[in-house]
Parts: C-alpha cells; structure tokens; sequence
C-alpha cells in the first residue's frame, strides 16, 4: 500500500516550502536581500519568540492553550532590570527569574488540572497577573547596564561562507539558547516518555488515563515548560533590548500561538512539533522583513499573517477531510 | 477447586453515588485463573460500576478484593494495571493520533542504552505481537488509519500484553463483525489457556453460550447468582437477569395487542401528500391515524429520522403538503410543532434527549414550559406532581423526583422523556429508536407503554431499526428506502420478510 502523507507533514513540507517561495520572492525583488545575514537575522530577531513558540507547542499539543506567556516574558524583564538595578548579580537573578517561570506554570496547570478549569481563563488571569506586577514594580522601562547582559547582547560569531559580501552574516550568542531549546525540545517530544504522554493526552485525554499514563503530571509538565520557555525567552529579550518594560510584548503570545499553527499544530490537540513551530515563526519573521523592504506600515505584516493563518487552517481541514474519505473507500475496498 | 487459590475474589463490595443512588449494594464475584467469565446483568444492575471498582476507576464503599490471595486496592487504573488487571473497554480507548506501534507501547516504551525511546525496537516488537494475532498492520501508520474492529483488536493486544493475569472485556464486541468476533474468541481462548482469567461483559447471550465457562448476573446492584453456563437453560438466565418471568411479560403485552386489535383506529391525524424536504427525504406520502402506533422502518440513512424532522419543524417542508388535523399547516420550528400536539423522542438520548445536570422532575417540565411559552412559569409544586405522577405510571426507578438524570440507567431515562413529552398531552407522538441500549425488561415496558397509549387514542410514530420490535407494536408498517417511501404492509400481511423484501428493493 502506498504510504500516505500524513496530516503533520504536509502542513510542514507546505510551510517551509511557502518560506523558501518569500525568500527567493523577496530575492528577486530587493537588491541586497538575498544575502546569509537577511537569513541568519530571523534567528537574531526572532530568537525570543521561537523559544516562547515552542514552549507553547507543548500545550498546544495536550489540547489546552497558553495566553499568559507574552506578560511572563515582560514580567520577567522587567523583574530582572529591577533587580539588577539594586545590585544583585546576574548570576542570581537569571536562576530567579526562571524560576519564577517554572512557578507560574506548576499553579496554572495544577489549577487546569485538578480543579477542570479552562486553560483559557486560568492563563487569562495569568496574564493580567504577570502583567500587573510588571507595571507595579515600575510604569516607565528600567535600562539594563549589567556586563554580563551586554556581553550577551553585543557578542556575535561571525560566518563566512565565501568571499561575496551576501555569504556573511553573524549570529547573537543569544541564538545558541534557541537552538538548544529546539533540540532539547525535538528530543523531548520524540524520545522520551512525557514527551509521547503529551501527544496522548491531545489525542484522547481519557483514553491517556486508561492507558495507565500519567495525565496530572504530564499537563501540568506542559504548562511548567510553557512557562519556563517563556521566561527564558524574557531574559533573551533583554539580551536584545538591554531594558525591562512592563508594557513590552503585549499581544505577542497570539504571534507564538500563529507561529505553532502555521507550522502544522492542531489547535484541537494531539498534532504537533517544535520544528514546524520554529519555521513559523521565521515566516512571520520574512513576512516583516519584506514589509520592510518595501517600506509599508508593519501593521501590513499582521494584514499578512491574518490571510496566512485562514489559509493555513482550511488547507488543514481540507486534508484532513480527505484524509477522512480515503479511510473510508480504503474500507470499501477491503 | 475449593482448596485451590481463587485468581481474583470481591466480597461484600458496595459502592453508593450521593447518598440515594446504590450502584452496588454487597456484590460478590470469582474468578478463577483460565476461565471466561462472562458478568451480565441488565442497563443499571452495576456491571459497569463493578468493573470501575475492580480497575480503580471509582472508589469502593465497602468490600474487599483479593487477587491470588493478596489484598489488592487499586487507586488508578495505572495501579491495577501494575497488579495485572488489564481492561478493554468498549469504546476503543486508545488515541487516535499515535501510531499502531506506539498505542500498544506508550508508557512502557522499549529504550535504548541512552534512555531514549526506541522507536525501532517498538515497532518490531509490535508487529511480532499483532502478528500472534494474525493481524498484519503497518505499525507505523496512525491509528485512525484502520477500521473500529481492528483498533478494537490492536487494545486486546496492548491489553493481553500487558503482563496480564485479569483481563476484563467490558462489551468489546459491539462493533465487530461475526468473522472478527471468532477471531477475538480464538484469542480469547488462547488466552484462557495460557492461564489468564478472563471478565467477559456483553449483551450478546449467544456469545455468552459460546465462549463462557461461568456467568455471574447482577441485578439492580444486587448479586443473583454464579452458574456453569452448561447447567444454564437460556430462558432461566433471561428470567434471571430482569427478575420477573419472561413468560409472563411476554403474555402481557401479547394481551395489549390483541386489546388494541380491537379497537378501532380513529379518524386521520396527520397526512402527508409528496412532502420534500431538500437535501433529504422526497416525494412522502404518509397517514397517521388516531390510536394507531404506525411503524417506520428501513435501513440507516432510509429516511425514518428525517420524516420526523419535518414532521416535527425542525426541516421544514420545501414541496408537498402536510396536514394536521385536517389543516393544512406549515411548522416552521419545533415550537410550531409543540404548539399543535406533536411529541418527538429523539434518537440520541445522551446528545438530544437529557440535560444530565438537572434534577427529573425539571427534566420533565422542559417541553411543557416550552408549550406554555416562558412567561408562564410552572410552578413548583406543578412540576412535582407531573413528576411523582410520572415516576408512578412508567414505574420509574428513583427514589424521588430530585435525582439527577444523569444518575439513572438508560432505560430510566428514556422514561424520563417519554414523560416530559406525555406532560404536553401530545396528539402525536413520534419516538426514533425509543429502546436503543436498554435492556429486555424496560424494553417490553416502554413498548408496553406505546400499546397503551395508542389504544387511549394517541397517534404514535414508531421508529425502530429492530423489527421485531416494530411488529410486536405497530398494525401498520411503512417501509423507507433511500429517502423515499418504498411500501407498506398492513395488518395480516406484517412479517419479518415481508418488511424486508421492501427494504431490499422487492416491491415498488
């Protein structure tokens, strides 16, 4: 029998083939856009978010979802702008601020979980929590001078992969935290126990328990990741502005929640992966970058991603319709 | 065998919901190691609750349970998973978006010396294991790939796999076919001679007498008896598990037809001329009388559904003419509908039927509210006397009319409706698949029930897609195919073959 493609796969082939189609787009139009450092600043801008988008992907994946994660990110720059600013070193106040993370996600999922509540409300207040502290502990935007912080923000590894000026680039040190995140994430989601449980529960929460899985600890797990991400994606936004503002990022959990979506994630659970999350983002990174080669008002970019998004999710329906008929003539046919 | 060790023994096992409700009242229950064990009972006798005790599932009141001699109280599934009670439950539980491979392995995954899954590992082993079941998959694919009856199969293999020595079927054969059916007793029976015990939950008696060795029947919560299947004569275990005598019920209701043989069926209720409705049924010509229960049947999807949707206003009449009463009438919405006397009882109970977070007594008051129109509130004490009247008539099991519907078996809810619908006085009333899932004894009185009213001179639709159920009520049958009418066989002329040939295409 012919191997047929499943739903996940193509919704990936389609994304990252839909990425190279605006790359080489943005290519013919631009002078100098083809060049490795177009390519190689999606990850230097879009560091913070690709790490929050695959926190997310793991709820996502159990079926619930996430909205507090853009106030965690502020909270956390902020907390450590604040911190640091009374003097205490950065080596303490990294630790703290993830795991504040970690704390944030262990109540939201144990409240999720044990008392059946709605991801959505219980994340909602989560939310205006975080957000809420931020502007407590300071309304105006707190600088960041820590050394470490602009050793971080400023240090870079050149690449050069030939004499052309368009085969140099350089990457933020920051990116290494992405790319460890991704692989540990890959791993995790793949290999290991907790990471199958949390494709288990997506698919059928009752039938996960039936199985014998470990539901509480598997939910609540994705909800503490969530959070850890998204707190660590907050100390590399510092890394990138050197600064802690409350207001920051508001609204940037929908980009990671689109992000997830665009990279073939099921909202409705049980379908997923932190690549497809990653290759997402980047498109909504391209996205922006040709907006800005061609000089229209950003908010194009959220006009973009809007009809992407529809796009993207009644092509997977569509699929998954088909997928559905297919199963039944192959019944037929048997 | 009485020195031997019992594999598994529950004694004196209770299990209360709320303070009213006693799903198990000192049940007891043994099984010993190579044996099939088949538990039955009827809806509500506790069957399902005492499967939920055994696994972990619900918490037990009271009672004990010894496996292999050893105490044994299992908090979880995954607990009694780990003593070697494995569970197969009639719904496939297993999750539809993992492979074949990993929803036989997923959380006892084959690793590598790393600590990672290995996923190579997984899926030869899982392919050597459904092999032993003469089952050639590939592994890899996901799950929801394959038909109900194999994903069925593929959890009797994670199941058995699971260093089982209790393995509960709890109804597994509801969506299989005969072929798959043998096939699951041959695994069955390799099984019990490995020396696993198997728990066999079905309504199927004939897979009862063909596989079991020994049947336990509850009845209302309340242990009957454990009999060698061998020594059981069928009609006794009948008796047994609806505790009246089938004899008697038979001739009862036997005597309410010939009752209503001899009333005369009245004037014309309901007559529809070529109605159509786009998209499905067309062209239906169809009389209802006064005090006739007219049967309808045909085959899934024949149209029976769909003509008491239009007849009811929930799809409305786009050619043809539909009178009521004579009148010629346009239901636009069920509350038209309501409004002229009709009643429909729909096919699904759960989903269209109950609102299981109200009390009885509310659920009964529901379409008489909607007939008064929401400014006329029924009073309290109003809905308290429908119900206790209720409750009395259809002989409903509650202890009172505040109880919970979701609380109550199948056939008691189905009641419950049927109530909610007789409190508006209906003319008409249409009941789609009315004993769908419910067991023999309140079957033969909810058909009971229909005989009744039709011969007080209600109109009564019957939709059944058990024919033996449409001949015992009706003296008339209309037989649909394919959205259309096909015939319709009257009086002497009703028999199983008859109805069927139209089904098939025999007559125009």
């Amino acid at each position: 029998m012919k191997e047929k493609l499943r739903i996940k796969n193509i919704s990936l082939t389609m994304t990252i083939v839909l990425f190279l189609v605006m790359f080489i787009f943005g290519s013919v139009r631009y002078d100098h856009f083809f060049s490795l450092s177009t390519f190689l600043n999606l990850f230097n801008d879009n560091a913070y978010l690709m790490i929050a988008g695959i926190g997310i992907t793991f709820v996502l994946i159990t079926g619930g979802i996430d909205i507090s994660i853009s106030s965690t990110i502020a909270f956390t720059g902020v907390f450590m702008a604040y911190s640091l600013q009374r003097g205490i070193p950065s080596y303490v106040v990294i630790p703290m601020a993830l795991i504040i993370g970690i704390v944030v996600g262990a109540v939201q999922g144990s409240l999720i979980h044990y008392f059946r509540l709605q991801p959505f409300i219980v994340t909602l207040a989560g939310q205006f929590l975080m957000r809420g502290l931020c502007v407590v502990i300071s309304e105006a935007s707190i600088p960041i001078t820590d050394p470490f912080f602009k050793f971080m923000a400023l240090g870079r590894i050149q690449i050069k992969l030939g004499d052309s000026k368009a085969l140099n680039g350089k990457i933020y040190y920051y990116v290494l935290i992405f790319v460890a995140v991704l692989l540990i994430g890959l791993y995790v989601l793949k290999k290991t126990p907790f990471g199958r449980a949390v494709y288990a529960i997506g698919g059928n929460e009752q039938s996960a328990q039936l199985m014998g899985l470990n539901v509480a600890r598997t939910k609540i797990g994705a909800y503490i990741i969530s959070s850890f991400c998204a707190s660590l994606a907050g100390v590399v936004f510092s890394f990138y502005t050197l600064a802690g503002y409350g207001l920051q990022n508001m609204g940037m959990e929908l980009d990671a929640i689109s992000s997830a979506v665009i990279g073939g994630t099921l909202l409705t659970g049980g379908v997923g992966s932190v690549f497809g999350t990653a290759v997402g983002a980047m498109i909504q990174g391209i996205i922006q970058t040709i907006v800005t080669y061609e000089n229209l008002n950003t908010w194009w970019t959220k006009v973009t991603i809007a009809g992407l998004l529809c796009f993207f999710i009644v092509v997977q329906r569509i699929i998954a319709v088909r997928a559905e008929s297919m199963k039944g003539k192959e019944l037929a046919a048997a | 065998m009485s020195g031997q060790t019992k594999l598994l023994t529950m004694k004196g096992i209770s299990k209360s919901f709320g303070k009213a409700v006693i799903a198990l009242d000192n049940v007891q229950f043994e099984l010993e190691a190579g044996e099939i064990h088949a538990l039955l009972g009827e809806n509500g006798a506790g069957k399902s609750t005492l499967i939920k005790v055994l696994t972990g599932v619900e918490e037990r009141d009271e009672g004990e349970v010894l496996l292999e001699g050893k105490k044994i109280h299992p908090k979880s599934t995954n607990e009694a998973q780990q003593v070697g009670i494995s569970t197969v439950y009639q719904e496939v539980n297993l999750c539809p978006n993992l492979s074949v491979a990993e929803n036989i392995y997923i959380g006892r995954a084959p690793k590598t010396k790393m600590g990672a899954i290995d996923w190579a590992a997984m899926s030869r082993d899982a392919a050597k294991l459904l092999e032993k079941f003469d089952l050639k998959l590939d592994v890899n694919k996901r799950l929801d790939n394959y038909s109900v009856a194999i994903q069925q199969m593929v959890a009797i293999a994670r199941a058995s796999d699971i260093k089982a020595k209790v393995l509960i079927l709890d109804e597994p054969t509801s969506s299989l076919s005969k072929v798959e059916v043998d096939k699951l007793f041959e695994i069955m029976r390799r099984l019990k001679a490995e020396g696993m015990g198997i728990i066999f939950v079905t309504h199927f008696l004939d897979q009862v007498y063909e596989v079991t060795d020994r049947i336990t029947v509850l009845r209302n919560g309340n242990y009957v008896g454990t009999y060698k299947t061998s020594d059981l004569p069928r009609m006794e275990l009948v008796s047994k598990m609806i505790g009246k005598d089938y004899a008697v019920l038979n001739q009862s209701l036997k005597e309410g037809q010939a009752e209503k043989e001899g009333t005369k069926t009245g004037d014309e209720l309901v007559s529809m001329k070529g109605v159509s409705h786009q998209g499905s049924i067309s062209g239906m010509d169809l009389t209802i009388s006064k005090g006739e229960v007219l049967g309808l049947s045909g085959l899934l999807g024949s149209g029976r559904s769909e003509t008491a949707r239009v007849l009811f206003g929930i799809d409305q009449v786009t050619d043809g003419e539909l009178c009521i009463g004579g009148e010629k009438v346009h239901l636009k919405h069920p509350i038209d509908a309501i409004r002229k006397d009709i009643a429909f009882c729909p096919e699904n109970r759960k989903t269209e039927g109950i609102i299981g977070d109200l009390s009885i007594r509310d659920n009964m008051a529901l379409a008489l509210q909607a007939k008064k129109g929401l400014f006329k509130k029924i009073s309290k004490k109003e809905a308290q006397k429908i119900a206790d009247e209720y409750i009395e008539k259809l002989e409903i099991k509650t202890p009172d009319a505040d109880q919970l519907i979701k609380n109550l078996s199948g056939g008691n809810q189905q009641k419950v409706i049927l109530a909610r619908w007789l409190a508006t006085n209906p003319q008409l009333l249409m009941l789609d698949e009315p004993t769908r899932g419910i067991d023999i004894g309140t079957k033969a009185e909810i058909q009971k029930i229909v005989i009744d009213l039709a011969a007080q001179g209600m109109a009564v639709l019957f939709i059944s897609s058990e024919l033996d159920e449409e001949l015992r009520c009706c003296r008339r049958i209309v037989v649909l195919k394919d959205m259309e009418k096909a015939g319709e066989v009257v009086g002497d002329n009703i028999s199983e073959g008859a109805v069927m040939q139209i089904m098939a295409g025999g007559e125009k």
